[in-house]
């Protein structure tokens, strides 16, 4: 049961990962994955909120009043949001207006408050800050790994500092449909097929 | 009793703390949201209502009243080293709420020399086109600011977008109201000029 500090930063990577093992925070994974830029960045963005609110929230546990912990948790998780908003704002503006609302979202988004409820109100700082860190990689990694899957097949270029680089040669007949909307649910589930296939014994 | 005084002192001690650091944070990142601002939102459309200028009209700017609810920008747009326009916003009543308008005028003789659209809230495919088609704000074009605007069907100069009369109202009414506001702060305006810096 008792894991160690390294194995608590492992599990986010493969073994728990946010959207594939999990199945949480799908909504950005589904909407935010047309390019690798915005599924990169709302990755980071992610990662940045959990391990500030896991430290937080850990460092406070034994103050928490257990009838309220949901209500400081979400405190908490807000305060970290807006920070990056206006961080985005005031650093990547042409970024934050393509994640628009998704930003804001990541208060209601399962994964910090999951992390909050499950782990940081019950463990130390650094195990908490480990937590947070492995799930924030493994979920930016996720969101990158499914968007450059979309964004490969379905326009043939991956974007990297607001520049599409042409991967595909000139006869490949993009197949648009990946970057549709419903793409992302026939993209994800491959995805998950392909994780579940390497998972099995 | 001694559990809900601690719920409500923890609760509140958070929100003020965390109310407190974001109202920091927000008054330090303030300038520079502004300035991207500038670049990503309005630049495109002050760009369009001053053309051929010598200079970047989003980086010299001024503000008059700042700190109030009057605060205005101004942005200046210089044609041979010599300020030849500037450019402000004004908003009329639209279908779908306030329409945000850029309205660049020549300081020498008073005339428009453009007016965009900036943000609005209008029907796509109907007062939408205020934004789009250059030939209804084109018609403003040259004609002296002072001028009260309005469309034909009121009596006025401008020919309203079909469909989207309106739209069409609430953007003579800002340009008018841009006028009253101009002719009111001109003093103002040169004085600003010369506390831009080079």
């Amino acid at each position: 049961m008792a894991k160690t500090i390294v194995q608590e930063f492992t599990k986010g990577l493969w073994s728990e990962i946010p959207p594939f093992r999990l199945v949480l925070g799908l909504c950005p994974t589904l909407a935010l994955t047309k390019s690798v830029e915005n599924g990169f960045g709302m990755g980071v963005a992610l990662t940045f909120v959990l391990v500030c609110s896991n430290v937080l929230i850990a460092a406070l546990r034994n103050v928490i009043p257990s009838k309220v912990r949901i209500a400081c948790f979400i405190i908490v998780v807000a305060t970290f949001v807006i920070i990056v908003e206006l961080m985005m704002q005031a650093y990547t503006y042409s970024l934050y207006e393509k994640m628009g609302i998704f930003i804001p979202l990541i208060v209601v988004n399962c994964i910090p408050l999951g992390r909050a409820e499950a782990f940081a109100s019950k463990n130390g700082i650094v195990r908490s800050a480990m937590d947070g860190l492995g799930m924030g990689i493994g979920y930016t990694l996720s969101l990158s790994t499914l968007a450059a899957f979309r964004e490969l097949f379905g326009t043939g270029a991956i974007t990297l500092y607001e520049k599409p680089i042409q991967i595909m040669g000139p006869s490949f007949e993009p197949f648009s449909f990946l970057v549709e909307a419903p793409g992302a649910f026939v993209a994800l589930g491959l995805m998950l097929c392909v994780m579940n296939l390497l998972g099995k014994k | 009793m001694k559990e809900m005084i601690k719920m409500v002192v923890v609760l509140t001690i958070l929100s003020v703390t965390s109310g407190g650091s974001l109202a920091f944070l927000r008054e330090k990142t303030q300038d520079r949201i502004e300035k991207q601002q500038l670049k990503f939102v309005k630049g495109p459309a002050i760009l369009a209502v001053l053309q051929n200028v010598g200079n970047d009209p989003t980086e010299s700017y001024f503000k008059l009243n700042p700190g109030t609810k009057d605060e205005r920008s101004f942005f200046v747009g210089m044609v041979d080293g010599k300020e030849k326009f500037v450019a402000f916003e004004s908003s009329g009543k639209g279908f779908g709420g306030d329409i945000g308008l850029m309205i660049g005028v020549d300081l020498e003789t008073d005339q428009i020399a453009g007016v965009g659209v900036t943000t609005h809230a209008e029907t796509p495919g109907l007062g939408a086109r205020a934004k789009t088609e250059k030939e209804f704000t084109d018609q403003f074009k040259g004609k002296p600011l002072t001028e009260t605007f309005k469309i034909k069907n009121d009596g006025g100069q401008i020919d309203a977008l079909s469909g989207a009369t309106v739209t069409s109202r609430g953007v003579t009414e800002g340009v008018t109201q841009a006028g009253i506001v101009y002719k009111e702060l001109k003093p103002q305006i040169l004085d600003g000029l010369k506390t831009l810096k080079k």
